[in-house]
């Protein structure tokens, strides 16, 4: 899988919540889009990802 | 006297001073968001750093309103992306659409804008479309559900100032929307002079992120902002173009 452009293994059975904890993302202050469809915080804990997913985590940051 | 408010989505604000938050760091940011008396900021929305890096927001006081822009989009397309991924960040519905093709200038791309503008305001975000001023454009975002109108005065982070000064008054007179000058505006007076001229409130970054003491700088822009507000309610004094009035009675003592 992908996250923020970047190649990375998928292990079996990875939820979105798992993913943002494993790669050190804080769960608070982001938004996830996976394959450009946003995940609600909702279905964090039961959106699976799997090897083809393209990932991007998101936050606020400074700009005009 | 009446409290003087203008209204974006529904929600009235009385600082005319729309304060940028880019090229400068969070303690700073609160300290402008203070001497600018801001009550609304705007944000950029990037890929996050897996290195626990601090929330902006902690910075940012509850009660202003955040105003996240697309900047980075180079069609509609990007820009309803950027502007579904920020409403997610669970801060609101406002959104600065800012669309550009051009990378040397910076320019905005009107046409992309007026459609990012349609796909957000049917999706009820508050739309507030960067646009350069060109009035049948600025005619088609009314038409889209813009909420106003944010036509540039200068090329992005120039500090240029108001080099569009016609374009824009026609945009204050013709469009029912708030207009709000963003872009360009790189020094007090100069914002001073667009609220002369009626224009609803001011957006400003570079110019305060670049000065010397940012938080002065923030105070300088709200004390300009709010005399040109005045200035405009008040109804500026005539001009003569030739010769002189005197401002004192000539009826004198001197020669009967």
């Amino acid at each position: 899988m992908k996250i923020n452009g970047v190649q990375k293994q998928c292990p079996g059975n990875l939820t979105v919540s798992e993913m943002l904890q494993q790669e050190g993302y804080a769960s608070e202050g982001v938004a996830v889009e996976l394959n450009m469809e946003i995940v609600p915080k909702a279905a964090y804990d039961t959106t699976v990802l799997k090897e083809e997913d393209v990932i991007e985590v998101v936050r606020f940051m400074g700009g005009g | 006297m009446e409290q003087d408010v203008f209204m974006l989505g529904g929600q009235e604000f009385s600082s005319r001073f729309i304060l940028g938050s880019g090229k400068y760091n969070v303690e700073l940011i609160q300290a402008a968001v203070k001497q600018a008396g801001a009550e609304i900021i705007t944000l950029a929305v990037r890929r996050a750093n897996s290195a626990g890096e601090g929330n902006i927001l902690d910075y940012i006081p509850q009660e202003v309103t955040l105003l996240p822009n697309t900047s980075g989009a180079r069609n509609a397309q990007e820009a309803v992306r950027i502007a579904r991924l920020s409403r997610e960040l669970g801060c609101g519905n406002f959104v600065k659409v800012e669309i550009m093709r051009d990378s040397k200038y910076l320019l905005p791309d009107n046409a992309e804008t007026v459609s990012a503008t349609e796909i957000l305001a049917k999706e009820g975000f508050v739309v507030l479309p960067y646009m350069y001023p060109d009035l049948n454009t600025a005619r088609d975002l009314v038409n889209a559900g813009a909420a106003a109108v944010m036509p540039l005065a200068a090329p992005i982070g120039s500090n240029k100032g108001l080099a569009t000064r016609e374009f824009i008054q026609i945009l204050i007179d013709e469009i029912d929307l708030p207009i709000i000058v963003d872009a360009g505006i790189g020094r007090p007076s100069q914002a001073c002079e667009v609220m002369e001229m009626g224009a609803a409130a001011v957006m400003a970054n570079t110019a305060i992120a670049t000065a010397g003491n940012i938080p002065q700088m923030a105070l300088a822009f709200k004390k300009a902002i709010e005399a040109g507000r005045a200035a405009y309610l008040s109804g500026l004094g005539r001009v003569r173009e030739k010769g002189g009035e005197a401002s004192s009675p000539l009826t004198g003592f001197l020669r009967d």
